[in-house]
Formats: structure tokens, C-alpha cells, sequence
């Protein structure tokens, strides 16, 4: 443990996350405003990560988790108007239970029968939001009457705070004996099960931790917004992003993901004058990153010290 | 009378949805490849084959031939930029290729959709029907272009099932998909059979996206759409048996034409997707599956 208060990640991470938190005394309300959406989206990115990265679960549908979080927490506000924290809390319980629902299939299935069973599980809840328009505003979306906080600086600390205990926990977790096991388990179930590992256990316990955070963040998210819609949290296109940043940042690094997350947003921001041509150089460069460097921006620097 | 009319309403769609997943499930069956790029193949068909026949004036059927044309390039250009190099890749373990891939194709559907947008238009185009008229079939109008489209399918449905049966070439790829290794011994270039079969997908995809523009309209707007039902369709019915696939386009094709007339228009894709999931949780090998 001393040794990794030392080492050359925990010192340049700490840097990184002291120039973040003075940021807000520097930029304008509007780059805040990317960066708080786009740590967010760091958060969504390290849950998918530790799915996939490291139990090997090609999950399609991280939007699933995090729209159940979003929309859990924007319905319970709207009709019984609780405190924030309560709806953010019940937005992160209902998300763990679909991840167990998500799980289930996991058990029995592998590999693209599962990713399909996960986008499916996507398609099913963006229709069942519009069919239930009454309750959950359909295809417009709705408005939640509470908000973090009505100040761009205040949002942004809230974003980095949780940003950070999430990256540390689920790093950590990363590096314990489970996502050891985890990694194991995902490379080749049967040996891990062999050496005694409950594989189905750590697997489920993977699936509730990422759709905890993906919950939370979910709901989070949409109290920042101060609105939720299918477009912004359920849309497939908002799962593929996920996706891309994880495996632009490099799969198996939980900490990549944030980078990748980071640079999709600030990349379509960046290239908003291109219009509708946007998204199309963002799918080429992550498609390049994949042909090229499959092991992402930190994968690089991470595995390939492991290796030495 | 409206038994009659879900009967032929869903036979027509349900033959398409056939020759759409058609060659999906056969580059599954020969190569373990799964395009998720299938939308946009059937979409780039479909709006080339609307340029052809109508702005550049070379009527229906040869826009129809272009527009399979197409289709037959875009999936080459699928294989050849996406998924080949990710298959011969050294940096991606070989466990993790079919994530790659997936990913990969994911991302190059999102391409074709937004370039497609970007040159053409966001709405549905609707190529002329290829045969003008109407039948009544006891009582129940229905475009003779309804009925063409069918018999085109089951045409090309029984010429795929000609040509991998009964010809040499078919048989190799039969051979290809039931043990690869057993082929390249005997000496068959296994890259050349799947040069081979992604050919005949791109054409069968092509077919499927410019009929399906010439019977409802497709709009790139629906890449995700066309992907998701074709995939569905092709685990329902068991991946890599084309005899599912066929069994399993019937039964999602005539469980959507019920329940948009009977319940509401809008429910369409919603039973399928239900089907979908009892599917895969019950007998995630499909129909007629092998694994």
C-alpha cells in the first residue's frame, strides 16, 4: 500500500485532481459546464469498465443502469418531491436491481447473447418510457424540480468530488484480490472456478457495484441538468459513447476511462462547427483507435509496465 | 377480412425480414462475425438505389441493380476496412476479437448513418414500386408490388439454398462453417470463402434494403432499427442456422403485423423485443441453434 502512495500514477492522478479542483477560479461557466457533464460520463465509463474490463461482460446497455437511475430520481421527485439526496439514493437502488435483473442472463449466457440480451434490455426501457408518457414526459423528457445547485463553480465540485471517490473505490477494487478474481473469471471462467473461485458470485457482485455508481451518476447527473430525457440518458447512441471512451482510454484501467470520457466530450466539443459530420469524425477516430491501439490511451502505459 | 389482410400484410414484411437476416446469419455461421453495421448496409442500398432510379433517371429496376451493387461494396468495404484487420490484429487477443468486432461495426454503422444523413437527407425515401397495381384478393386490396416483393424474396431465398447445397462452391462454405480447420487441410483458401460469403451477404442485404424502401421507406433513421431486428431475428431463430432464421423472420413478422393491427401501431417492435428475451433466457440457442 506505501508503495503505491509512491508510485508515479497515485502522484501524477493527485496533481491531476488538485489543478481540476482549482479549475473553476480560471474557466468560464460554460467550459465548467462541459467538463461537470463529461466527469459524469467519466463515472459511467469506469462502471462499464469494471463490467466489461474485468468480468469480460459485454455490456451493450450501460444506458439501461444509468437511465433507470435517472429516471427513478426525476419520477420520485416530481410526485412526492423528497430531498435530493433521497431520490438520488432510491435512483441508485433501483439501478442495482436492474443490474441483478441484467445479471441473471449473465449467468447463463456469454458473449454476444448476452451484449444482445443487455441492448435489448435498452430498447425495452426507452419504449416503456414512451409508452408510459403520462408518467415520465415519453419522448420530450421532463423537468425535475430540484437541482444541485443553481451556481456552475458549486456543480462542478460536486461532479470532481464524486468523480474522484469513484474512481478510488472502483480502482481500488480493481487492484484488490476481487477484481483479481474478476479478471480471472472473465479470461477463463473454468480455470478460476477450478482454483475455487464462486465466479458467479463475483460476477453478480461486478454487476451491482457498476450499476450502484452507474445509478448514482444517472441520477446525479439529471439534478444537474435540472431535466432528464430518453435522448440524454437511455438513447443507444449515449451507450455507444460509453463505450468508446472506455476502450479509447484503455479496457482494464478503470482510470482510462475518464480520460476517454473526457476527450469524447471535449472532442464533440470542439468540433461542433462541423454540425452533423461531428459525430461521424468521432465514431472514425475511436474505429481508428481500435484498429490501431487496441489497448487505448492508458493501456499503453499501464500494461505495458506489467508486461516488463 | 382483417384475418386475410394480417395474413398477407405479414407475409410480405416477414419475407423481407427472411432475406434481410438471410445473410446476416450466414457470415455468423462461416466467419463467427456479427455485423452490427447490417442497418447500414441495407440503408446505403436503399438510398443509392433512390438516387439511382429516381434522380439519375435509370428507372426502377436498373436503380434496383445499383442499389444492390451498393450494398455488395459496403459490405466488402465492412470486411475488408473493419473487420479483417481487427480478425488479423496481433495486439487483440483472440478471446477479445468478437468484442473488437462488434465494437468495430457498431461504430462503423454509426458512420454509414451520419455520412448517409450528411449526403443525402434524414427522411425516409420511398423508391417506386417496381410494379404498379393493385389485386383483390377476396376482398382485401393489395399492391401487386407487395406480392412482386414476395416472390422476389422467396426467389432469392431458394437460390441461396440452391447455391449452398447443391453447388460446389456452396459446399465448401457448409464445410467452412462446420470446421474450418478440416477445409484449410484439404486445401481450400479459407480467406477466399469468406471473401466469397460476404459478398453474397452484401447482396442479399442490398436486395433487402432497396425492397424494403420500394414497400415502406427507409430512412437512415432506421439503421439501429433494421440492425436490432435482424439480429433479433437471427438469435431467435438460432445463430448460424438459416433455417431458424427463415422460421423466426415468420414469427417476429407476423407478431408485429398482429399486434400493429390489432393492439396499436405504435407497440410494433414491442413483442418481438419481449419474444426476444423469453428466447434468450429459456433456450438461448434459438430455434434451431447448435451451440
Amino acid at each position: 500500500m506505501r508503495k503505491f502512495f509512491r508510485s508515479r500514477l497515485f502522484l501524477v492522478s493527485l496533481l491531476l485532481v488538485v489543478i481540476a479542483a482549482f479549475l473553476p477560479f480560471e474557466l468560464s461557466a460554460y467550459v465548467l459546464g462541459i467538463l461537470t457533464a463529461g466527469y459524469y460520463f467519466g463515472v459511467f465509463a469506469m462502471s462499464w469498465d469494471l463490467l466489461f474490463g474485468f468480468a469480460g461482460e459485454v455490456n451493450f446497455g450501460p444506458t439501461f443502469l444509468i437511465g433507470l437511475g435517472a429516471y427513478t430520481a426525476a419520477i420520485l421527485d416530481n410526485q412526492l418531491n423528497p430531498p435530493v439526496l433521497l431520490c438520488v439514493a432510491a435512483g441508485a437502488v433501483v439501478a442495482v436491481l436492474g443490474g441483478l435483473l441484467l445479471a441473471v442472463p449473465a449467468l447463463r449466457l456469454s458473449g454476444p447473447y448476452f451484449g444482445l440480451t443487455t441492448l435489448v434490455a435498452v430498447l425495452l426501457l426507452q419504449n416503456a418510457i414512451v409508452i408510459f408518457a403520462h408518467f415520465t414526459g415519453g419522448e420530450i423528457g421532463m423537468t425535475v424540480p430540484d437541482v444541485l445547485s443553481i451556481d456552475a463553480a458549486t456543480n462542478y465540485w460536486y461532479a470532481l468530488a464524486f468523480l474522484v471517490v469513484s474512481a478510488i473505490i472502483l480502482y481500488g477494487l480493481s487492484r484488490s484480490a476481487i477484481g483479481l478474481i474478476l479478471q480471472a473469471s472473465g479470461q477463463d471462467a473454468i480455470e478460476a472456478q477450478a482454483l475455487g473461485f464462486n465466479v458467479t458470485k463475483h460476477k453478480l457482485a461486478a454487476f451491482c457495484i457498476s450499476a450502484f455508481f452507474s445509478g448514482i451518476a444517472g441520477a446525479l447527473l439529471i439534478f444537474y441538468l435540472g431535466a432528464t430525457s430518453v435522448d440524454q440518458v437511455i438513447d443507444i447512441s449515449i451507450g455507444v459513447q460509453i463505450i468508446i471512451s472506455a476502450v479509447l482510454g484503455g479496457r482494464r484501467t478503470i482510470l482510462g476511462a475518464v480520460l476517454g470520457a473526457l476527450f469524447l466530450i471535449c472532442a464533440t466539443e470542439v468540433l461542433r462547427p462541423l454540425g452533423q459530420l461531428n459525430t461521424f469524425v468521432v465514431s472514425g477516430v475511436a474505429l481508428a483507435v481500435i484498429l490501431f491501439f487496441p489497448d487505448g490511451l492508458l493501456g499503453h502505459v499501464l500494461h505495458g509496465r506489467e508486461r516488463e | 377480412m382483417l384475418a386475410l389482410q394480417i395474413l398477407i400484410d405479414g407475409f410480405a414484411i416477414s419475407s423481407l425480414y427472411a432475406l434481410g437476416a438471410m445473410g446476416f446469419t450466414l457470415i455468423f455461421g462461416v466467419s463467427g462475425v456479427l455485423n452490427l453495421a447490417h442497418g447500414g448496409i441495407m440503408v446505403v442500398a436503399a438510398l443509392i438505389g433512390w438516387l439511382a432510379a429516381g434522380d439519375l433517371g435509370l428507372g426502377v429496376f436498373a436503380g434496383t441493380a445499383v442499389g444492390v451493387l451498393a450494398g455488395l461494396v459496403t459490405a466488402y468495404v465492412t470486411y475488408l476496412l473493419v473487420v479483417r484487420p481487427i480478425q488479423r490484429s496481433r495486439a487483440i487477443p483472440r478471446e477479445e476479437s468478437e468484442i473488437f468486432i462488434l465494437t468495430g461495426t457498431l461504430l462503423w454503422g454509426i458512420m454509414i448513418q451520419v455520412g448517409m444523413a450528411y449526403l443525402f437527407t434524414d427522411n425516409p425515401v420511398t423508391i417506386l414500386p417496381l410494379i404498379d397495381g393493385i389485386v383483390n384478393i377476396d376482398g382485401v386490396r393489395t399492391p401487386k408490388n407487395e406480392i412482386m416483393i414476395a416472390v422476389i424474396c422467396w426467389i432469392v431465398i431458394g437460390l441461396l439454398w440452391f447455391l449452398v447445397n447443391r453447388t460446389p462452391a456452396g459446399k465448401r462454405l457448409l464445410a467452412a462453417s462446420i470446421n474450418p480447420r478440416g477445409l484449410t487441410l484439404l486445401g481450400t483458401e479459407l480467406s477466399n470463402i469468406y471473401l466469397f460469403v460476404w459478398g453474397i451477404y452484401g447482396a442479399l442485404a442490398g436486395l433487402a434494403g432497396v425492397l424494403l424502401a420500394s414497400f415502406l421507406g427507409v430512412g437512415t433513421q432506421n439503421v439501429g432499427q433494421l440492425t436490432a431486428s435482424a439480429f433479433s431475428i437471427v438469435v431467435v431463430g438460432g445463430l448460424g442456422s438459416v433455417t431458424g432464421s427463415l422460421l423466426a423472420a415468420y414469427v417476429v413478422g407476423y407478431l408485429e403485423t398482429l399486434t400493429a393491427y390489432l393492439i396499436e401501431p405504435t407497440l410494433r417492435p414491442i413483442p418481438a423485443l419481449l419474444l426476444l428475451v423469453i428466447v434468450v433466457y429459456i433456450r438461448p440457442q434459438g430455434f434451431f441453434g447448435r451451440r
